[in-house]
């Protein structure tokens, strides 16, 4: 009894949007009886699309890595067996191990650089808008053309950087980039960070334009420090949209193809497979589907993980900026 | 009270065109923590573009020879590459086939968009709010694991190897993002217009193309370019989907077409590259505003 006016009091606006409500009510009611049925017709053309090739193959992706389906001829439900097979695969682990190792080292540095970046296209430059547009470049490339650039500054013999080096002094002999396991899982590491960079910046710099300058008058005024102020200002406003972020370029990076297969399809000796290539190189290439499949389903735990923290990174976003789920 | 603050020692003291809080950088010190390590970030971003550009257009001799010659410069440059490029090979056919698909698929899948971010933000049927997070969630499927499947899909549907297997399967990529952009932009557009028309007796087609639509284009082609730019830049899908030469994209002919025995033909090889870039970087040059607002709108919305 007490509860309706206590809440009028508190939200004088709710009032007027009940009044709203019940204005619309008149004009839609004749609407609102097929407005179901109208959605499903809105919705039908992506919803075609995403079941028939999203939803589906998702299923069928599953179902197959439980098969011993090759091309050309259709399997027959084996259980784990493509699991156990997997488990015991040296290769398997090797490319999870360089799935993890990739995706870390490449996302731990497109972060940094990517905020350093971000904060030092925050300041007053002149041509802003220009800069910002060049930094966007490698973003814009197409990955295939970009890491074809990498490929041959990367040559054995011919590299770019093994030349400049060597006028310098600082080696003896040519670098072989994508020859040696380590130095190929550098090298791509390297073009991958080089490509994720610009992604990472130019969202974190979106957001850091959001954050109000008054707060780090403020901060001055009561001598912060610099450090202070990225701490406590900067960070902790951008924490929603870093998560995003973070999370886009974490899954991207963990299920890429392109650039590796592009500069190493793998190799040296297995030395840069990810799990997304050796499930293209034993599903496809091999013939062996429903192992491919399996690789590629073991990828599933990992991304599900990640939309979790996405999600949750969302909903805390919405929480601070009080926007309800309307 | 706080602009008060911040801009009286501005008007005061210098009349130069300092901004905020700036007036605490000198000039040296605004050298060694800002345009340095911009200088350097920026040399790395942009040294790869400038090698491949240079590459495409240096004699042969000169691209194996890094003693006699200065590799950072040509002193003969020569469009041969490119001559070779255009009229030698398949190339100009790969560069329609990839234009054809982005253009067809990119439009499937704005007006799929269209429609379904308006009914889930505007005719919230039972249920919307679940139908926009698996939207959202779709966007979170990976390509990668989606291929080897799809390509058994695309099989049995007798696509394999035309250009339909990617017309129909890239708007699985496209989709969710645009309708995810779209639903932030359409929620931006007064509810009371679309009142107005319902009491002049429009109906809901004629809503959506004669008000929202309208008033979302800048939505719309921050949405067309983003999925363009998507779908030129696909790989895996054409890569498993395509077999004939005559079929492929430019990303994937371009790995595989330029060899001479063993040999790669380098200065072709970055023609191609460079070649095939350039669309992209001619639509990103014009729009270059819709495209950030659409990739940080994703992020945002």
């Amino acid at each position: 009894m007490t509860a309706p006016p206590h809440n009028k009091n508190l939200h004088p606006k709710m009032s007027s949007s009940a009044l709203n409500v019940a204005d619309k009510h008149s004009v839609w009611s004749h609407l609102k009886t097929n407005r179901n049925l109208l959605g499903l017709w809105f919705m039908l053309p992506a919803m075609a699309f995403l079941i028939l090739f999203l939803a589906y193959p998702l299923a069928l992706g599953i179902y197959l890595s439980f098969t011993d389906i090759r091309i050309g001829r259709t399997g027959e439900f084996i259980g784990l067996e493509n699991y156990f097979w997997l488990w015991d695969d040296p290769v398997f682990w090797t490319s999870v191990f360089n799935t993890i190792l990739y995706t870390t080292v490449a996302s731990v540095f497109k972060f940094a650089i990517g905020l350093y970046l971000a904060l030092l296209l925050n300041k007053h430059l002149p041509f802003k808008a220009f800069i910002r547009a060049i930094v966007l470049i490698p973003f814009i490339v197409p990955t295939v053309l970009s890491a074809i650039a990498f490929w041959w500054i990367y040559d054995p013999q011919f590299s770019i950087i093994s030349w400049t080096f060597q006028k310098f002094g600082w080696i003896q002999s040519n670098i072989n980039f994508l020859g040696e396991p380590w130095n190929a899982r550098w090298s791509v590491i390297f073009a991958n960070i080089w490509r994720g960079v610009p992604f990472v910046a130019i969202t974190l710099l979106a957001g850091l334009q959001t954050v109000s300058p008054s707060l780090y008058e403020a901060a001055t005024l009561d001598g912060a420090s610099p450090w202070q102020m990225f701490r406590y200002i900067t960070y902790p406003l951008l924490t929603p949209i870093i998560a995003i972020v973070m999370t886009f370029s974490v899954l991207f990076t963990f299920t890429d193809f392109q650039l590796i297969w592009v500069l190493t399809r793998g190799g040296p000796v297995n030395a840069t497979h990810l799990m997304a290539t050796l499930s293209y190189q034993w599903g496809i290439l091999g013939g062996k589907l429903g192992e491919g499949a399996a690789v590629a389903t073991a990828m599933v735990p990992f991304l599900l993980a990640c939309i979790l923290i996405s999600w949750f990174g969302l909903q805390r976003r919405k929480w601070q900026q009080g926007e309800t789920d309307d | 009270m706080t602009d008060a603050l911040s801009r009286s020692p501005a008007v005061t003291g210098n009349a130069d065109d300092s901004e905020g809080m700036s007036y605490l950088e000198n000039i040296p010190r605004k050298l060694v923590t800002l345009w340095m390590p911009l200088f350097i970030i920026m040399f790395v971003l942009l040294f790869p573009f400038y090698w491949m550009a240079l590459t495409s257009i240096k004699p042969d001799a000169q691209l194996l020879d890094m003693e006699s010659v200065n590799p950072f410069w040509t002193t003969s440059p020569t469009l041969k590459h490119y001559y070779a490029l255009l009229f030698e090979t398949e190339y100009p056919r790969w560069l329609w086939n990839t234009m054809f698909i982005a253009i067809v698929s990119t439009i499937l899948s704005l007006i799929s968009s269209v429609l379904a971010a308006y009914a889930i933000v505007r005719l919230r049927y039972t249920g919307s709010q679940t139908v926009g997070g698996l939207i959202f969630l779709a966007y979170l499927v990976p390509p990668s694991i989606l291929f080897i499947p799809l390509s058994s899909v695309v099989f049995q549907y007798g696509l394999f190897d035309t250009p339909f297997a990617l017309i129909f399967t890239y708007p699985t990529i496209l989709i969710p993002f645009s309708t995810w952009l779209l639903m932030g932009y359409f929620k931006t557009i007064p509810y009371e217009l679309e009142e107005c028309a319902l009491i002049d007796g429009a109906s809901r087609y004629q809503i959506l193309t004669k008000i929202v639509i309208p008033l979302a284009i800048p939505g719309l082609i921050s949405a067309f370019i983003f999925c363009f730019t998507l779908c030129w830049n696909e790989y895996i899908y054409a890569l498993t989907f395509l077999s004939s030469s005559e079929q492929k994209t430019v990303p994937v002919a371009i790995v595989t077409s330029f060899t001479d025995g063993d040999a790669y033909r380098w200065g072709a090889i970055m023609a191609g590259a460079l070649f095939g870039s350039l669309p992209l970087v001619l639509l990103y040059a014009l729009f270059v505003e819709h495209y950030v607002s659409a990739m940080t709108g994703a992020v945002k919305e």
